[in-house]
């Protein structure tokens, strides 16, 4: 659909009056930030950039789109890696880091109620005071903000023993594409009818525009430990994972790096890794200080038993600090040593992490690019790291070509296609293999209960049957791949 | 242990097609819950068994008639257990019950509910089509995160195949510590600000119940710190509460699941109280009428079911939120064949 002439000019205008002339950007320069979100592969110029402060002019805004049969997509800080926040051309693009105040810290009933455009470890910063913080921490947490984090349903690195967002989120309050404020959930338990709470986590901007957020806080453990183990086979690392969780021990964090990742990591952060090591583990544990020595004793035993080189823990908290340091930067450091790296997100379970670490090292022979892997191993969550440059041609399309048979791969070892980044404008054509043509259907519906005439971050996150078709993709059905053994591109 | 899923498909089509109403049913145990389903049972028990179990995967995944006394067996043989702790109500609760009724027992605060750790299932929708959702990892945003919307919707939205949950190791060491408490609201927020392993705590009968559960020695250090008496047999009396067996469930009067935030005050209802989840969720047996009872917990920000007796079971949804859930049971169900009213009258 084309939105153009005088129907744009009278939207524009209308949009002025209720926002104010310089909440209402159009000019190119002032348009270009907003291209493109953390996936800067794909970029467009919106329509229009607005800048809105409360929830009344939310509210005006899609009333007002929704009128002009405009198309809106909603942003929070642009930190996302799938292209969720992706401009459309003949649409507008709603920013909400003016909605970037802290309501409420509510440490009698451990609750946060804040405005989506408060940055994630803002929340955990201002819950301090009372022994308070929020337990997710996505590693853009400096930036990234808790609205985008509940519509991409973020992780981080301490989900396995805490949760992602949809666990940690007690209420929301969302404007409809017709306008209408709706109220999801609240500090009481399990709110009455459908979990809407659930279903608006992670819908990716689709289904509303989240303007008020109520999370959990927790009272932080009295002490943390991490423990490093090297391994020099990453077969072991890969066993000693699932060893750790059959001793009974939930860690609150459970990494893994492989050789090329360890060493970037290190000439970046100087961390003290082990550089011939084949993989390490970084395992934290936390909880009270007695229960944090027993597990300790414990792990290192299991990593022990399971074939660790060596297994340090952190002598004390500026070790420990460094040890994650590594880890956190390890995208940063793997940018360091190519011109581009494409930052893949698939889970698999446990149990297949040998098969398909071996499997994406032959992929990376046959595509003849480099691949450094970063996981979060104790959910099986992987961050396979193609490295490549774009500025030689055809080598992104090959990387994307590699990084959708990863994808591929991960699905017909029982995973997914995303663990935590979201499927965006970037795994459209993955969301076609995972999923069968009447599934999608099915989210086409729920899209449509919403936001009947898909003006909401359209063209993300769920595929047209359409575009399926074209992909020619084949669903994968229990596990098997159809053809295995062929490419596809 | 039987797969029975393409037998239960053509059943919902012929239902779909001849616009016949179907109520779903697996144990039974749960019928009580929710309003009365005048239609045709579908009996779903049959479909059952265990599909897939790795302990070291923490997943489970099992057919909906599975009976829960079953996959708890299971997981206790490999030292794990289902963290929400799902009531039974009586013999043969099944998986699939507990899921589509979406109630959890004492954990609930601690562990999170039934929705928290469901990963993944298989439904027959109301167009007859087989669908899965969600999967078995603990990570996956690809798609609407339909498997937890599943979870509380009563079967209205689908008929529940196959779940796969997330289970967690049994802690290694647990215990309950009962004191005196007459104001139990402020002592339970408390406890929960600190960093004490507590996974259950309840009052009942004048007595706060504070179950300890995680490392022998965190426990033990735990015990120290708040002190009161160790309460003998201690697991029976969170299955009591759980299973609502308690003398406090035995009358006829009418049983009110009150759930509000854990610090929020008593409202204002005459009745006999118990508390459990650290405060936020609340049983009243009173005789208050039900458009009392629902203001008296509005106005402290909670919400009111009635759990066991004669009325509308659940709160009354606000403004554009009852038609969204129209027409979000329009998406999955648009003839409206599975359990209609079950959840609320219109749909």
């Amino acid at each position: 659909m084309q939105f153009g002439g005088s129907g744009r000019e009278s939207l524009i205008l209308a949009l002025r009056a209720l926002l104010g002339e310089e909440s209402v950007l159009t000019e190119k320069e002032e348009l270009a930030p907003f291209e493109c979100d953390g996936f800067s592969v794909y970029r467009k110029l919106p329509m229009a950039v607005l800048l809105p402060s409360t929830v009344e002019e939310v509210q005006g805004i899609l009333r007002l789109c929704s009128d002009h049969g405009v198309p809106v997509v909603a942003r929070g800080a642009g930190t996302g890696l799938s292209g969720g926040a992706l401009p459309v051309s003949d649409g507008v693009l709603l920013s909400l880091s003016r909605f970037d105040r802290i309501i409420e810290i509510d440490p009698e009933q451990r609750i946060a109620t804040v405005q989506p455009g408060v940055r994630n470890l803002a929340i955990s910063e201002a819950a301090a005071p009372h022994g308070l913080y929020y337990a997710p921490d996505p590693s853009s947490q400096i930036a990234c903000t808790i609205g985008g984090n509940v519509a991409e349903n973020s992780g981080g690195v301490h989900c396995l023993k805490y949760g992602l967002t949809v666990h940690n989120l007690l209420a929301l309050k969302i404007v409809t594409m017709e306008g209408e404020l709706l109220e999801i959930g609240s500090a009481a338990p399990d709110s009455q009818g459908y979990d809407l709470l659930a279903l608006m986590t992670g819908s990716e901007g689709l289904l509303g525009v989240i303007v008020e957020v109520t999370v959990k806080l927790l009272a932080r453990p009295e002490r943390a430990q991490v423990l490093l183990a090297a391994f020099d086979d990453v077969r072991h690392a890969a066993e000693a994972v699932g060893a750790v969780i059959s001793a009974g021990i939930i860690p609150a964090g459970l990494e893994m790096m492989d050789n090329l990742a360890i060493r970037a990591a290190e000439d970046f952060a100087h961390a003290g890794y082990p550089v011939e090591a084949e993989a390490i583990l970084l395992c934290e544990l936390d909880g009270t200080n007695a229960e944090v020595s027993e597990h300790v004793m414990k792990v290192r035993e299991v990593m022990q038993h399971a074939g660790a080189t060596e297994v340090r823990t952190a002598r004390d908290e500026k070790e420990r600090l460094m040890f994650w340091k590594g880890r956190k930067s390890a995208f940063p450091a793997v940018g360091r040593i190519s011109p581009d790296y494409y930052c893949m997100d698939g889970t698999i379970p446990r149990r297949n992490l040998p098969e398909v670490l071996e499997r994406i090292a032959s992929l990376s022979r046959k595509y003849g690019l480099r691949v450094a892997n970063v996981f979060h191993a104790g959910d099986g969550n992987l961050h396979p790291l193609i490295l490549f440059d774009a500025n030689k041609e055809g080598e992104l399309e090959r990387t994307e070509a590699f990084g959708r048979e990863i994808l591929s791969l991960c699905i017909e070892m029982g995973g997914t296609i995303t663990g935590e980044h979201g499927v965006g404008v970037e795994k459209l054509d993955s969301m076609c293999l995972q999923f069968t043509p009447a599934e999608l259907a099915q989210f086409h519906s729920i899209k449509s209960a919403f936001d009947q005439r898909g003006l909401l971050n359209p063209g993300k996150a769920v595929p047209t049957l359409h575009r399926c078709a074209e992909f020619g993709a084949m669903h994968v059905h229990g596990g098997s791949l159809p053809h295995a053994h062929l490419e596809r591109f | 242990m039987a797969d029975i899923e393409r037998a239960l498909q053509e059943r919902a089509k012929s239902a779909i097609d001849s616009g016949t109403p179907v109520a779903i049913i697996a144990g039974g145990t749960k019928s009580f819950l929710g309003n009365r389903v005048a239609a045709e049972p579908l009996h779903v028990a049959g479909h059952s068994g265990i599909v897939d179990y790795d302990p070291r995967e923490l997943v489970i995944t099992a057919r909906c008639g599975t009976k829960l006394e079953e996959i708890e067996q299971v997981l206790a043989a490999s030292g794990q257990m289902l963290a929400f702790e799902p009531p039974r109500f009586g013999e043969g609760a099944t998986l699939g019950g507990a899921v589509a009724c979406g109630i959890s027992g004492p954990r609930r605060p601690y562990a999170g509910s039934v929705r928290d750790h469901v990963l993944g299932c298989r439904i027959i929708n109301g167009r007859g089509e087989i669908l899965s959702f969600g999967g078995k990892v603990m990570k996956n945003v690809a798609g609407f995160d339909v498997s937890r919307l599943m979870a509380g919707a009563f079967g209205t939205l689908g008929v529940l195949l196959e779940i796969s949950l997330r289970v967690l190791p049994r802690p290694a060491a647990s215990l309950t510590l009962v004191r005196e408490c007459r104001d139990p609201v402020p002592y339970l927020c408390g406890l929960a600000s600190k960093p004490i392993p507590v996974d259950a705590a309840a009052h009942v009968g004048g007595l706060c119940h504070i179950r300890l559960s995680g490392s022998i020695q965190a426990v033990s250090e735990a015990k120290n710190l708040l002190g009161g008496d160790m309460l003998d047999g201690h697991e029976a009396f969170w299955e009591d509460l759980r299973e609502q067996r308690l003398a406090f469930f035995g009358s006829d009067v009418p049983l009110w699941r009150i759930a509000s935030g854990p610090s929020a005050p008593m409202p204002n209802l005459q009745g006999a109280w118990v508390m459990d989840w650290g405060g936020s969720q609340r049983w009243l047996k009173s005789m208050a009428g039900e458009g009392e009872v629902r203001r008296a917990v509005e106005a402290i920000g909670g919400h009111a079911t009635l759990f066991r007796g004669e009325g509308d079971a659940f709160h009354p949804l606000k403004g554009p939120l009852g038609m969204l859930h129209r027409k979000l049971k329009a998406a999955f169900d648009p003839k409206g064949i599975f359990n209609p009213g079950r959840l609320y009258p219109e749909f």
